[in-house]
């Protein structure tokens, strides 16, 4: 194939990257609902469209984007708590399914929501201007936006990496993942952290659709095919690991990048075809615990 | 009528009438698919009850009789939707080749979901049954040539239904629907007497305890498997007539929405029970038409409607009812 030099490879992997960023954030929303709460969160899609409106709204009222970044996944991160508090905290312990199934009808009822107030269009999203163009990254010129979804993601990710294992909440947060019986019986109320894990969830799929409105504008439905991959990583991931999701998520973006390069139809189709090999080799995913699902 | 009610002792205050109802499940439920387009004011919602009732019975054979929740079931109504409607427009069979075409279809799609899906379980079945029908849903609308891509396939006109010496006018309303129903009956004749033969209760066996199946010699994954194409089956028949009731197979057939659609239609009617997912789809339908004469935004009632389900009535209307008469 004529054209395919390495530097254009190159570029590409680094499209997937900023693509995969988003991905990432997306999977380790649900992973944490997963492997804390086993509430696999039908709403994530749901949410991260919530969090491109959000971003509409507050740009609507005067808001700028710097401050959307801060305050969108903080609000969408408090509607999710209350989602915890209202309609799943009733179900823990009655099967797996029954959150599933909820937050199903929970998506619904948000995506028709937000239909009734801001219609049924696709709304455009313009890159922040601090942020258009592109700059010279050594192997030609990547847009700047791009890259700057990729660093978010990069600080979130410490950030959180640091919240989890360096603090003395998230240690608490990681011990009611593993027993939430024991901490129980420590003394720590394990329902409040349970809310909090909800609320960091869905507040990072809020950041993640933010993030991905100036590339796509914002529609209702946004949140739909998103939501698909998103499961496809955290299964390739493996569920419940943060460590997989966040190496699935950059190479399901690396995937789809590559294979819109040489095969534009195909690239939805390889993401999927990626996940059965996967269960064929490994059916827990890249770091999932054998036998967890089973 | 309730299936997984036929393998407990049923003790109600009249278990003549209870028992009979279950023995005799298949005619009492073929006696009401006949009768009620007839009190149906609007024809297109009652071909369209029976058509999703027949989807969310073979649905419920996987979430309810195997206990596997699938989000992939789209695949298989919209594959054999799209097998019936490619044979038919491109290589011009007959109508009732079309019909098995479907059949044919739904279950050999989901015989390959179903060999990648039944390694896993629980969560991570919903989750790849979902990405591996949103796989199928990528390459039918990629696939033009034969799919008609985005604008989904049309021209499955069918006027006229002849069979030998019978002819029927498929243009009139009422007597499309009670060709659809025809079928139907003879589905639920037959996933009556699958859930009532031995491999009906492997299946049972295999959804209460696993390693209790396994210990007694059940090949669980086979089960599992046959179960699951058993499934495509049923659904490619529902998807098949669909796509002759109306005469186009839309993309949107394959969208993960209508996977959850079937799921809602089956919680609603009550999962496990053999009649439960006809009074869902039928309860959902009607609830849909109605809703939508108020307002363009039924689907918030319809998504509301099923968080109470969930919350309040995780047996559904046909469950809770049949609780009811059991006490």
């Amino acid at each position: 194939m004529a054209g395919l030099t390495p530097d254009l490879l190159a570029m590409q992997v680094f499209a997937g990257l900023a693509l995969g960023a988003v991905y990432v954030l997306m999977a380790l929303g649900m992973s944490l609902l997963f492997g804390m709460l086993t509430v696999v969160n039908f709403a994530h899609g749901a949410f991260y469209m919530l969090g491109a409106y959000g971003a509409v709204a507050l740009l609507g009222y005067g808001g700028n984007f710097w401050v959307c970044l801060f305050f969108i996944p903080l609000a969408v991160g408090l509607v999710g708590m209350a989602v915890e508090r209202v309609l799943i905290r009733p179900l823990y312990g009655r099967g797996i399914d029954y959150p599933l199934l909820l937050t199903f009808g929970l998506a619904y009822v948000i995506v028709e929501l937000v239909r009734i107030g801001f219609g049924t269009e696709d709304l455009p999203f313009d890159t922040p201007a601090a942020l258009t163009g592109a700059v010279n990254i050594g192997i030609g010129y990547f847009p700047l936006y791009r890259l700057f979804v990729i660093a978010v993601t990069g600080v979130v990710l410490v950030g959180l990496w640091l919240f989890l294992e360096r603090t003395s909440y998230g240690l608490i947060i990681r011990a009611g993942a593993r027993d939430p019986q024991i901490v129980r019986i420590l003394g720590i109320d394990v329902g409040r952290v349970w809310l909090v894990v909800f609320g960091i969830g869905t507040g990072l799929a809020a950041l993640a659709g933010l993030l991905a409105a100036p590339l796509q504008g914002a529609s209702p439905d946004m949140g739909d095919s998103i939501l698909a991959i998103a499961f496809v990583v955290t299964v390739v991931g493996g569920m419940g690991s943060l460590l997989g999701a966040v190496l699935a998520g950059l190479l399901v973006g690396v995937v789809v990048s590559l294979t819109s390069l040489v095969a534009p139809e195909a690239a939805q189709v390889a993401v999927f075809v990626l996940m059965a090999v996967v269960l064929l080799v490994r059916p827990q995913g890249f770091f999932g615990r054998a036998g967890l699902m089973s | 009528m309730d299936g997984a009610g036929s393998t407990v002792a049923v003790h109600a205050a009249r278990p003549d009438l209870l028992a009979f109802a279950t023995r005799h499940r298949a005619t009492l439920a073929a006696v009401a698919v006949l009768v009620f387009p007839a009190l149906l004011p609007f024809k297109a919602v009652a071909a369209d009850v029976l058509v999703y009732g027949l989807f969310a019975l073979g649905f419920n054979l996987v979430y309810g009789y195997l206990g596997l929740l699938s989000f992939g079931h789209a695949a298989l109504f919209g594959g054999g939707a799209y097998a019936c409607g490619i044979v038919f427009t491109r290589f011009g069979v007959p109508w009732w080749a079309a019909v098995g075409a479907g059949v044919a279809g739904g279950a050999v799609i989901a015989a390959v979901i179903g060999a990648l899906a039944i390694r896993t379980r629980g969560i991570y079945f919903a989750m790849v049954t979902l990405a591996l029908a949103q796989c199928v849903y990528y390459a039918a609308y990629e696939a033009e040539g034969w799919t008609g891509g985005e604008n989904g396939l049309r021209g499955v006109d069918v006027s006229a239904i002849t069979l030998g010496p019978w002819h029927v006018d498929f243009v009139n309303p009422l007597t499309r629907v009670y060709v659809i129903a025809a079928f139907v009956v003879v589905a639920l004749f037959a996933v009556s007497r699958v859930l009532a033969s031995p491999f009906g209760a492997a299946m049972e066996a295999v959804r209460e305890n696993e390693a209790r199946a396994r210990a007694c010699g059940f090949d669980v994954r086979a089960t599992r498997w046959l179960a699951f194409v058993l499934s495509g089956a049923v659904c490619g028949l529902a998807g098949a007539l669909h796509a002759l009731t109306i005469g186009i197979v839309p993309v949107e057939t394959l969208t993960y929405t209508t996977s959850g659609l079937v799921v809602m239609m089956t919680l609603l009617g009550g999962m496990g029970t053999y009649f439960g997912p006809f009074i869902g789809a039928a309860v959902f339908l009607l609830l849909e038409n109605l809703v939508s004469l108020w307002t363009v935004h039924w689907q918030l009632v319809v998504g509301l409607a099923f968080i109470a389900c969930v919350l309040f009535f995780p047996r559904g209307v046909w469950g809770t009812l049949l609780a009811g008469l059991r006490r």
